[in-house]
């Protein structure tokens, strides 16, 4: 039986090489953020918070850090009741044009952001919109619209119609079933939905590349101006900080799964 | 409950309304009022010969094209065992095995390429190992060049081969396995015969995915690539902000948009059809 267990054991290792090959180029940044080096160094001779200081003492960093946040939450708020909506209407409705009505809401997956982000640029520079934080959202909403949508009709699927109806024949008007049935049913969906939607957000580059201008510079912009000239530490520092919202967005997302779990296995 | 007419239009209303006004006309828009700025159709006509006709040009649809490619394949070959450890993988295993791809997945692509440039740079990581090992008496050039754009390209596209695939391998019933096992088939026949033929559709859709996303790179071969590197995408963003070349930019969106629509169309096909096949 040495065959089978070699081979077992091969794939195992390889499993945990490339795996680690995933998490390795992040692990190296955050390492390298804290480096007390004075040039990007890995693994740093000294450790220090310098970096951290230099970021967040930074005027410039701070404010893309505040405008990535502010058009991220606007952006969340927007694809999520937009998506909520469509998601509904597709779960519940009957459309005669549904895959093209589909594959029309998944697009901007597909089409390159490049092309999205220039033709946004093409509309915005028109209307002197360039740098307008809520349009930079409105923009993002576009890209972050399809995977609301994704998340949200699988959550909606879970909802029996059946629970509408029974609550509508019990005399609840459509909001009433809305409020009390529809939404504690899908509550996780929707929390994913704007934890995602955030996230798409604050991580976009190239369309707020062309839409920031100088006035609504987000951290990706920054980071990307800043990497043309140089890679320096407290882009490490910056990225450590993105990571660390992404982390903390999975983490949520996860501990909401798992108390939803929790709850059906008790009632049940 | 199911939505009256009127009902159904309104609420999803407002979702294509943002992708017509934001999305759909912009797009329609920038591209006819560039080719108009021409003149007339001939002319058009004209600039077009000479715009695919041109080396810059040509070489960015061949280089993108070659590099898609390129990435492709080292996706689907990285892909595929982690996607099948991932399918048969239990408890903590499969916990840990879907965080190293998830953490990376939802991670901005900036910060990934990033990480690279430093892991890759003349004094990062790699390059140490090599010069502390002696394998090499001086610094290979890792970045700001083709080396470069697959790696990071490779591993900025690598979860979403291992989602595809990831799905496609749990929806094998284990069952035929097992039938082909007992039936005396050795464990690489059990996998050439059985195994790789019921996931084909999901290599397939993973592949077509990876290559479509990849013709439109653009932060990771901009970031990572030399000279010799320029994609489309990179070429339409130079066209529009340094050159202010709008009948050019233009003209290379439709040769962008055209290949990946032409490939997201043929992406649905083979989904519908895999979806049909197991829908029994």
């Amino acid at each position: 039986m040495i065959g089978p267990t070699l081979r077992t054991a091969a794939l195992q290792l390889l499993v945990v090489l490339l795996c680690t090959a995933m998490l390795a180029p992040i692990i190296i940044v955050v390492i390298a953020s804290f480096s007390g080096d004075g040039y990007l160094k890995f693994p740093p001779d000294t450790l220090s918070l310098r970096w951290y200081v230099r970021f967040l003492g930074d005027p410039r960093w701070l404010a893309s850090l505040w405008n990535s946040f502010l058009i991220a939450a606007m952006t969340c708020v927007l694809s999520t009741v937009l998506g909520f909506l469509a998601a509904y209407a597709m779960a519940r409705g009957t459309f005669s044009i549904r895959k093209t009505i589909t594959a029309l809401l998944l697009m901007p997956l597909i089409v390159p952001h490049v092309v999205t982000a220039i033709a946004l640029y093409f509309l915005s520079a028109r209307f002197g919109l360039i740098g307008f934080k809520p349009w930079i959202a409105v923009a993002h909403s576009v890209v972050a619209l399809p995977i609301v949508l994704v998340i949200l009709q699988s959550a909606l699927k879970v909802v029996d119609p059946n629970l509408e109806r029974a609550a509508m024949i019990f005399g609840c008007t459509r909001m009433g079933v809305f409020r009390r049935v529809v939404l504690p049913l899908v509550l996780p969906g929707v929390v994913s939905a704007m934890l995602f939607s955030f996230l798409t957000s604050f991580d976009e580059l190239v369309i707020s590349l062309f839409l920031a201008g100088i006035r609504a510079e987000t951290l990706p912009v920054r980071i990307w101006n800043s990497l043309l000239l140089e890679v320096e530490p407290t882009i490490a520092a910056v990225s450590s900080l993105l990571i660390a919202v992404t982390c903390a967005a999975l983490l949520v997302e996860w501990g909401v799964r798992r108390a939803r779990e929790r709850t059906l296995a008790t009632r049940n | 409950m199911p939505l009256r007419l009127a009902a159904k239009w309104a609420l999803i209303a407002p979702a294509l309304a943002l992708l017509l006004l934001l999305f759909i006309t912009p797009i329609g828009w920038f591209i006819w009022e560039s080719l108009t700025e021409l003149g007339s159709l001939e002319e058009v006509w004209l600039e077009t010969q000479a715009v695919l006709g041109s080396r810059a040009i040509l070489g960015a649809i061949l280089n993108t094209n070659g590099i898609a490619l390129t990435v492709t394949v080292m996706v689907l070959v990285i892909g595929y065992p982690l996607s099948y450890a991932l399918s048969r993988a239990r408890g903590l295993a499969f916990s840990l095995v879907l965080l190293c791809i998830v953490i990376p997945y939802f991670t901005s692509v900036i910060v990934r390429t990033y990480a690279w440039m430093v892991i890759l740079g003349r004094n990062g990581l790699i390059n140490q190992i090599l010069l502390g090992l002696g394998f090499v008496s001086e610094p290979v050039d890792l970045l700001y060049n083709r080396t470069g754009v697959i790696i990071g390209m490779t591993y900025v596209l690598l979860p979403y081969m291992v989602l595809t695939l990831y799905a496609a391998m749990k929806a094998v019933d284990q069952r035929l396995l097992q039938a082909a096992e007992g039936m005396g088939a050795k464990p690489m026949a059990v996998f050439a015969k059985v195994f790789l033929p019921l996931t084909l559709h999901g290599v397939t859709a993973g592949s077509l995915i990876v290559f479509i996303l990849a013709l439109g790179f653009f932060i990771t071969p901009a970031l990572m690539g030399g000279p010799g590197d320029i994609m489309m995408a990179m070429l339409i963003e130079r066209e529009i902000e340094l050159s202010h070349n709008w009948p050019v930019a233009a003209l290379m969106t439709i040769v962008l948009l055209g290949i990946t629509l032409a490939l997201y169309a043929l992406y649905g096909r083979v989904s519908d059809k895999a979806e049909g096949g197991f829908a029994r």
